[in-house]
């Protein structure tokens, strides 16, 4: 045990090390917040399809080297949330096959373009750490640190100044509309702090598992919790302690990060959904 | 009694084609409003333009004091998310007090206190902790009138509140809003149980395919032709 926390401590000597820990332990509290209204909405995979069209933002931007990517990630990512989002009630296309077709579409352009104006020797390197997000949360610069603080600050600022409009919206949009609320309007905002999680969850996770930050904290407290508050305090406390424990794990066996992190995510998931199923045995 | 909401030869639809037209009709407070008709009739464009949410292609709607767009509490059909999102029922009330707060990002005393009122009125405070989603569906039922309310005291607008209750419960709910209605809250009720309609309704409106086909008091509804063709009609398929 002491011989774990003496390497532990050797490790937060590194500013990088604890760039990573600041920057995980931000965006696991972001999403996981975001997560809860998401699947209640049925936009569970909004996560997958917006990170693959942050993906394909991401290859153009490398194909044209722009030296900072997210002028180009961000706003391709903002604008597929809002139409994604905004249109998932009375299109054509239903929310699901309409995520899953940019989503995939996404994809492909973005391999496509990497390897028709390779940027590097080594290309399969280069997708595999865009979509596992690989060591990149380990080689954070200070303004990268910045820049996620200042995000997140936002987007936990927003969800706290209108937790009571989002629950209103997500549990009844009708009766919201109908009361005069503006669903519209509420239904945009969250679109857009989607967006800015997932377009800097990206580093962390990578894009193929941002879907697990976002959706297992919110089940795992489902499992538990029959309030919306409850839910809402029991999925942040969790993501941000399976993304500590990730992170720490990852250090001392040296596992990636972003799956060590998902893989204490299903953890967790596993144990609340074996105590709720034992509470449940027991009441009856 | 004053009038809470007249309608003159309104036409609704979509771009292009008419849902239904000629609508001509009126609600004064204390009414207990009946909206007959079959499936597709325009029932719910009825109810959005009712609501402020969708504006009638022409004709006029003219609303009394504080039943302006946003102030009718309305109870929406159940949708699937709501079957399993964690949420207690306070939360739930609460929710209804959401349009009078703007931007304000708390709810205040006062409105915390109407929340309880409502409650109260509808029975169901000892559930206040309680989850939504294990209720049974007349409480549930509770719950969003309760929130309604909160929204809006003077008119409530439903749609098709007693879909897939057990007859109990559904007794239940009509005789809640019949007393509701008694203690002067405007009833608006979308339905097409014309049985409910002739034991509780004060007036009814029965829309065709495309056009009005009766408005007036619920006697005058049973002598009439339509009336005595659709009671007898809806009769023969409950005795099947």
């Amino acid at each position: 045990m002491t011989e774990i926390i003496s390497t532990l401590h050797e490790f937060f000597q590194f500013s990088f090390v604890r760039y990573a820990f600041i920057v995980g332990l931000l965006i696991a509290l972001c999403s996981s917040l975001l997560g809860v209204t998401l699947v209640l909405k049925r936009f569970s995979f909004i996560g997958d399809g917006l990170s693959h069209v942050a993906f394909g933002a991401m290859s153009v931007a490398a194909v044209t080297s722009l030296t900072n990517q997210n002028l180009i990630v961000l706003p391709v990512t903002l604008i597929s949330a809002i139409l994604l989002l905004r249109t998932g009630q009375n299109t054509r296309i239903k929310g699901d096959a309409a995520v899953a077709m940019i989503s995939v579409g996404a994809l492909a352009i973005g391999y496509m373009l990497m390897n028709i104006f390779p940027t590097s020797g080594n290309i399969s390197a280069d997708v595999c750490s865009t979509l596992f997000g690989s060591f990149s949360i380990l080689a954070l610069k200070p303004s990268d640190v910045r820049l996620c603080v200042i995000m997140s600050i936002i987007v936990i600022g927003t969800f706290i100044f209108f937790y009571n409009k989002i629950f209103a919206v997500t549990f009844d949009e009708s009766f919201a509309k109908a009361t005069g609320v503006k669903a519209e309007l509420y239904n945009t905002l969250i679109a857009v702090i989607t967006a800015l999680i997932i377009v800097l969850a990206m580093n962390l996770v990578g894009s193929l598992l941002i879907s697990a930050l976002i959706i297992f904290p919110a089940l795992s407290a489902m499992r538990l919790f029959r309030s919306f508050r409850s839910v809402i305090i029991c999925s942040a406390v969790v993501s941000v302690v399976c993304a500590a424990a990730g992170i720490l794990l990852s250090i001392l066996v040296s596992t990636p990060v972003g799956s060590t992190i998902v893989v204490a995510d299903l953890a967790v998931f596993l144990v609340f959904s074996l105590i709720s199923k034992a509470v449940r045995r027991s009441v009856k | 009694m004053s009038i809470q909401i007249a309608c003159k030869n309104v036409s609704l639809g979509y771009e292009g084609s008419i849902v239904t037209e000629d609508l001509s009709f009126s609600v004064s407070s204390g009414d207990y409003l009946y909206i007959l008709g079959e499936n597709g009739s325009g029932k719910s464009t009825l109810v959005k333009a009712l609501l402020g949410l969708k504006p009638q292609i022409s004709g006029e709607i003219t609303r009394g004091e504080g039943v302006a767009a946003g102030q009718i509490g309305y109870l929406p059909q159940q949708t699937v998310v709501q079957r399993d999102f964690p949420a207690s029922v306070r939360e739930i009330v609460l929710s209804g007090c959401l349009s009078k707060s703007g931007l304000r990002p708390f709810y205040t005393a006062a409105e915390r206190a109407s929340a309880n009122a409502a409650m109260e009125r509808l029975g169901i405070t000892g559930l206040a902790k309680r989850c939504y989603r294990e209720l049974s569906g007349g409480q549930q039922q509770r719950v969003l009138l309760a929130r309604a309310l909160c929204a809006a005291g003077k008119i409530l607008l439903l749609d098709e509140p007693v879909t897939g209750l057990d007859p109990k419960a559904q007794v239940d709910l009509y005789e809640m809003i019949g007393k509701l209605n008694s203690e002067g809250v405007t009833i608006i009720m979308v339905s097409h149980d014309v049985g409910a309609a002739m034991r509780y309704a004060s007036h009814i409106l029965h829309i065709g395919s495309h056009k009005q086909l009766f408005f007036g008091t619920a006697e005058d509804y049973a002598k009439s032709s339509v009336g005595r063709t659709f009671i007898a009609s809806e009769e023969a398929e409950n005795d099947d």
